[in-house]
């Protein structure tokens, strides 16, 4: 007699350790697992729901400031540790895990224009209006020792802003003139001018270290080459540019804050038509700062909010506001691309989550698969009408708001004329200037 | 009787004539000396002259041109009385015989030897000649006196007629009574129609049948006759259960309580209380004639227990139309009313009869009909026969079967009117709904077949069996067979029409085949009675299970449901006319069939259903208001097809559909940091290019998305450190 019997192979079930994951046998046929894109799209609409409902990204408040804060720097070398410089001539050194100041320095009288770290992270360089660069010690000075700066440089122009070399120990200050300054010497290596308006800012580009940018009030944007004598090329907008930022990841790309409420992301090889226009403030942009990825940046306004835009975007994913957030003067995103810091008026430096929505501290795996999977799914989805309009709601505040919807008619008002013009005119005579060429004057080599 | 009857039409029409007459006499006198009347004259002298041309035709002339001339009451016409005998046509009967050869030639030669004078025209006669004698006939006229010797003047005659100043008041009040009481019954039931309760309206409807039979008891122990009335009422409810079909289950009320039914309990119970009520309603007359028959073989058996009034009446009702016999019996009823004061019923009653008895071949409902309008209209024209009705007002009972009645005739008429259309609908539609709707109609057909005695000679076969099933067998196992009968016939359109047509004749026909006795009906009853009981049980459960599901053919619904729905999604053609534009316009207006035509946009037909081949699907292609809430309705940006765009979001992403690896691939971002790492700046070294800035540069130059690309790794890689 044959007795049949049932035979599994145990190498199918057998873990080899302890430590090994049971196996769970499953099936994948599609019968049995229907109606996949409903439930993907109500997973996404959960998972849509959920980031609103969890989406508060404000974090701490470091106030002590006794000044309208002017400008802000990162330490190259340790995320808890930022510098700001108020507009009465105080720099603060702050513990963001703490949330404290740990170090206060009266470093300039009137303003501090500028600040910046060095490389190393070891000292910091601050301007001032009183025509002085100094370069500060990052450690606080020991027991009885005065609180002294390790140079000071006196030169002739106020300077208005600083910004250090990535690799080198060179420094660019910008003022009348942009110039370079080797750290071991009192005079500058060059100085470059283009030009007779003051110059607000300068960066030095993180990935080709010798080239740098320059914004000047006569509404120009120059970019220099540190090894030649003379600029580059400048592009002149329509409006002042307050401030420029590079893109950390791609050499070539740099966004400018406009006075004109926008900003443009420039390919520096191609400046007569900006790569983006980045419309969303109702007032004067005056800070941006990259997100460490460089996929995306931070705008500070001068209405009191801050913007975090997509760099291919030309409208912002999110706005940062509070009921006590007076300008926002400055704004630097962490370097490891989690927060963001604002400066503004009324003293206080502000911490924000770049993420609003995300969850702070150590995701187990499993977490961090959810929030991948529904991250996806957002993405899969956001085009259905229910899962956008969910995702795009933001609270803003009465006085944006309504400058919001001035301007859109204002807007209107103006695409409309231009419309007209176009129609009661001759046809070809009227030329269509696209949005992106329109605010841009000319490029000069 | 029926030769009283006869006298008394006779005296009627007599008297009718006489009525006649007079105006015409009043007429003649005033129009004399007219010229035209005279002209008239001759020319009708004229006619007579021709006509006298063969001598035979001269005794047919039966027109009376004079008015004055004697009438008798038989309406034969005197003309000719005040003649001469001729001679020659009291000879015409002898020329035969010769024995008379020799007085025959004496006369002739008498004849011969002097003319006969013709005699003068009548008129010719009472022409005045001399002045006295016009003097006289003028005052004669005037006085309305007979020229020639009557037995009264015609005033004489309308003072007789005339009744007293009383008697008119009194008749005038009375018709005043019977009217407010009429009118007041009228309001009353309009009022109690008016009350919305069902609850009430069904109390109200029990006792009133409960009354109706407690009267009938008491009635039958009372007065046989009057009972037989009641019954030929009840007989006539029952009728008209049969034609309205009120509780079978066709009603709208009863399709929704057969849907409900398969679910509710409490509709199924209401349902079947229906069904039972219907079969109540329709098994009353067998009661009836139960009962009848009862009778009939007690009668046989020699000891009556009803008396022979009963049985006449009977016979009566088996007389050639079973509709009239409500005449008839209201004939009887007749001699009671004619006791009453008023002589003038009298003719105006027998009028009505008249009138009815010409109608003999006119179709029922239509009597039935004209029968309460007569009533009514002679009501109101004459004036006197107000208390000819007013019995039939008072009782309550009989005025509701009276309004009933009407109702039905309304229905009837409506039914006639619409019939045709009916036949159209019923072959475009072509439902089985209508299928089922006859049904009914079917099943009507058998017991009008079977009302008569024949029946009896059928229940007398059942008794055989027994007698308590026979009440149900016959009703169930008649249904059963329409259920075969329903199987067979296959569910086309065309059926239906020739139904209804059976139907329609039958309402016509339905007389004679009362009237000649058909034995082929009988032989036709017999065996299937006989069949029927063979298999009764087995057909009594099909029959409860039919009953229990009635009107729950769900298939046939979901075909309508989807006939309908396809109809619904059929594109609808535009129409763009404007009314008065280029015409005139105004109500009741329509714009030309030409400019309609010119206007009427029509709309291509759309593509093919998708399910056009699938029989027992419905998809909706119409755009769901919900679902598109959540449907995108532009194609996204960086998509160019929309087929693109679906396959991305059917291809699903989570791990319920893929395995674990895939999972993990398809849900991992594009841009992992870690917590709390530095991201640094990229540099060329990272990219795998040579520390030299400058080169670096041109190389990006070159080739800067692929740099891009290069750079998204290589934040992957900075990530990480």
């Amino acid at each position: 007699m044959k007795v049949k019997m049932l035979s599994r192979n145990p190498d199918n079930y057998v873990r080899e350790t302890k430590l090994d994951l049971q196996r769970v046998p499953r099936n994948y046929d599609p019968t049995l697992h229907p109606f996949e894109v409903p439930r993907e799209y109500v997973r996404a609409l959960n998972a849509t729901k959920l980031e609103r409902v969890f989406a508060k990204p404000f974090l701490a408040s470091l106030d002590g400031h006794r000044d309208g804060v002017n400008c802000l720097a990162k330490h190259p070398k340790s995320l808890a540790t930022v510098l700001s410089g108020a507009c009465d001539g105080e720099v603060r050194i702050w513990n963001l895990t703490k949330r404290k100041c740990i170090r206060t320095i009266q470093a300039h009288e009137g303003f501090v224009r500028g600040i910046c770290t060095r490389f190393c992270g070891t000292s910091f360089f601050t301007v001032g209006d009183d025509k002085t660069v100094k370069q500060w010690k990052m450690d606080g000075p020991s027991c009885g020792e005065e609180e002294e700066p390790l140079h000071t440089i006196l030169g002739k122009t106020v300077y208005t802003g600083i910004d250090h070399h990535w690799k080198e120990g060179i420094f660019a200050t910008c003022g009348q003139q942009v110039d370079i300054w080797d750290e071991q010497r009192t005079n500058p290596i060059c100085s470059m001018t283009w030009g007779f308006d003051s110059i607000s800012s300068v960066k030095f580009n993180p990935i080709e270290t010798f080239l740098l940018g320059s914004c000047a009030s006569d509404r120009n944007i120059v970019l220099y080459d540190m090894r030649q004598a003379t600029p580059l090329k400048k592009v002149i907008l329509d409006m002042r540019t307050n401030t420029i930022g590079w893109n950390p990841m791609e050499a070539f790309i740099f966004t400018a804050a406009n006075e004109d409420y926008n900003l443009y992301t420039f390919d520096m090889r191609a400046l007569d038509t900006p790569v983006m226009v980045h419309m969303d403030h109702v007032s004067a942009v005056l800070d941006v700062d990259y997100s460490p990825t460089g996929k995306e940046f931070v705008s500070a306004s001068f209405d009191k909010s801050i913007r975090i835009f997509p760099v291919d975007k030309s409208r912002s994913r999110e706005v940062y506001h509070t009921k006590r957030m007076q300008h926002v003067i400055c704004v630097k995103w962490t370097s490891d691309s989690k927060y963001i810091m604002c400066g503004s008026d009324e003293m206080n430096i502000r911490l924000w989550k770049a993420n609003a929505s995300e969850k702070l501290g150590v995701l187990t795996s499993r977490e961090k698969a959810a929030t991948d999977y529904n991250q996806k799914l957002k993405e899969k989805f956001q085009h259905h009408p229910h899962i956008k309009r969910i995702s795009r709601h933001r609270h803003l505040p009465k006085s944006i708001y309504s400058q919001i919807q001035e301007q859109r008619i204002m807007k209107e008002a103006r695409r409309r004329k231009e419309l007209n013009r176009i129609k009661h005119s001759k046809p070809g005579s009227v030329r269509i200037v696209s949005e992106k060429k329109k605010h841009i004057v000319a490029v000069v080599k | 009787m029926s030769g009283s009857r006869a006298a008394e039409s006779l005296l009627a029409l007599s008297q009718q004539e006489e009525l006649e007459d007079l105006p015409k006499d009043d007429s003649l006198s005033s129009s004399e000396d007219e010229g035209d009347s005279d002209g008239e004259r001759k020319h009708q002298k004229l006619l007579e002259a021709i006509s006298s041309l063969d001598g035979k035709n001269r005794q047919k002339l039966a027109e009376r041109s004079e008015a004055s001339l004697k009438v008798s009451e038989f309406n034969v016409s005197s003309e000719g009385s005040g003649e001469k005998l001729v001679l020659s046509d009291l000879l015409k009967p002898i020329k035969t015989s010769s024995s008379v050869a020799a007085v025959k030639k004496q006369l002739t030669r008498v004849k011969s030897k002097k003319t006969v004078e013709l005699p003068l025209h009548r008129e010719e006669i009472e022409r005045a000649r001399t002045p006295l004698e016009q003097e006289i006939f003028n005052l004669l006229h005037k006085n309305k006196q007979p020229v020639t010797d009557p037995l009264l003047t015609p005033v004489e005659k309308a003072s007789l007629k005339a009744m007293s100043l009383e008697e008119a008041k009194m008749r005038r009040a009375e018709l005043q009574r019977a009217r407010a009481l009429q009118s007041y019954y009228e309001a009353r039931a309009r009022r109690e129609k008016k009350i919305k309760s069902k609850k009430y309206h069904k109390v109200l409807k029990k006792g009133k049948a409960k009354q109706a039979l407690k009267d009938f008891e008491k009635l039958r122990k009372v007065n046989p006759a009057a009972a037989l009335e009641e019954l030929e009422k009840l007989e006539k409810a029952r009728m008209m259960e049969r034609m309205s079909l009120k509780h079978q289950n066709s009603g709208k009320w009863a399709k929704s309580k057969a849907i409900m039914a398969r679910y509710d309990l409490e509709a199924r119970q209401a349902m079947q209380e229906q069904l039972a009520r219907n079969k109540e309603l329709t098994q009353k007359i067998q009661r009836a004639s139960e009962s009848e028959e009862e009778e009939e073989g007690a009668g046989e058996e020699g000891e009556p227990l009803v008396p022979d009034v009963v049985n006449e009446v009977q016979a009566k009702v088996n007389g050639p139309n079973p509709w009239m016999f409500r005449n008839q019996s209201s004939d009887a009823t007749e001699p009671e009313i004619q006791e009453d004061p008023d002589e003038g019923a009298e003719p105006a009653g027998h009028e009505a009869s008249e009138s009815e008895d010409e109608e003999g071949p006119v179709a029922e409902e239509d009597i039935l009909l004209k029968e309460f309008e007569e009533r009514r209209s002679l009501r109101q024209k004459s004036g006197l026969s107000g208390p000819v009705g007013s019995p039939e007002t008072k009782d309550s009972s009989s005025q509701e079967v009276l309004s009933e009645l009407r109702a039905l005739a309304q229905k009837l008429n409506k039914e006639n009117h619409r019939s045709g259309r009916q036949e159209v609908s019923a072959a475009r539609t072509g439902t089985i709904l209508e299928v089922q709707r006859d049904e009914p109609a079917e099943e009507q057909e058998e017991p009008l077949l079977l009302q008569r005695p024949e029946r009896a000679q059928t229940l007398d076969e059942l008794e055989k069996l027994g007698r308590e099933g026979c009440l149900q067998n016959k009703e169930l196992p008649r249904a059963a067979v329409e259920g075969q009968r329903l199987k067979t016939n296959p569910n086309n359109h065309l059926g239906a029409i020739p139904k209804e047509k059976k139907r329609k004749e039958q309402m016509i026909d339905l007389q004679n085949l009362l009237t000649t006795k058909s034995p082929s009906v009988k032989s036709l009853a017999v065996p299937t009675t006989v069949e029927e009981l063979e298999d009764e049980e087995e057909r009594d459960q099909r029959q409860m299970i039919k009953e229990a599901f009635a009107g729950d053919d769900v298939i046939r619904d979901f075909l309508k449901e989807k006939r309908e729905a396809v109809e619904a999604s059929k594109p609808k053609d535009v129409d763009l006319t404007l009314p008065g534009w280029g015409e005139w316009g105004g109500v009741g207006l329509k714009p030309s069939a030409k400019k309609r035509r010119r206007f009427l946009i029509k709309t291509p037909e759309g593509p093919p259903r998708k399910d056009k081949n699938l029989p027992n699907v419905i998809l909706s292609e119409q755009r769901n208001i919900h679902a598109a809430a959540h449907q995108v309705r532009v194609l996204p940006y960086p998509f160019t097809h929309h087929q693109q765009f679906e396959r991305t979001i059917q291809t699903p992403i989570g791990s319920t559909w893929n395995t674990q690896r895939a999972f993990q691939k398809l849900t991992a971002p594009k841009v992992v940091t870690k917590p709390g790492h530095i991201i640094k700046p990229i540099t060329a070294e990272d990219v795998g290019y040579r520390s030299s800035s400058r080169s670096d540069l041109s190389v990006v130059q070159r080739n800067p998305k692929r740099l891009s690309i290069r750079h998204k790794k290589q934040l992957k890689q900075n990530s990480v450190d």
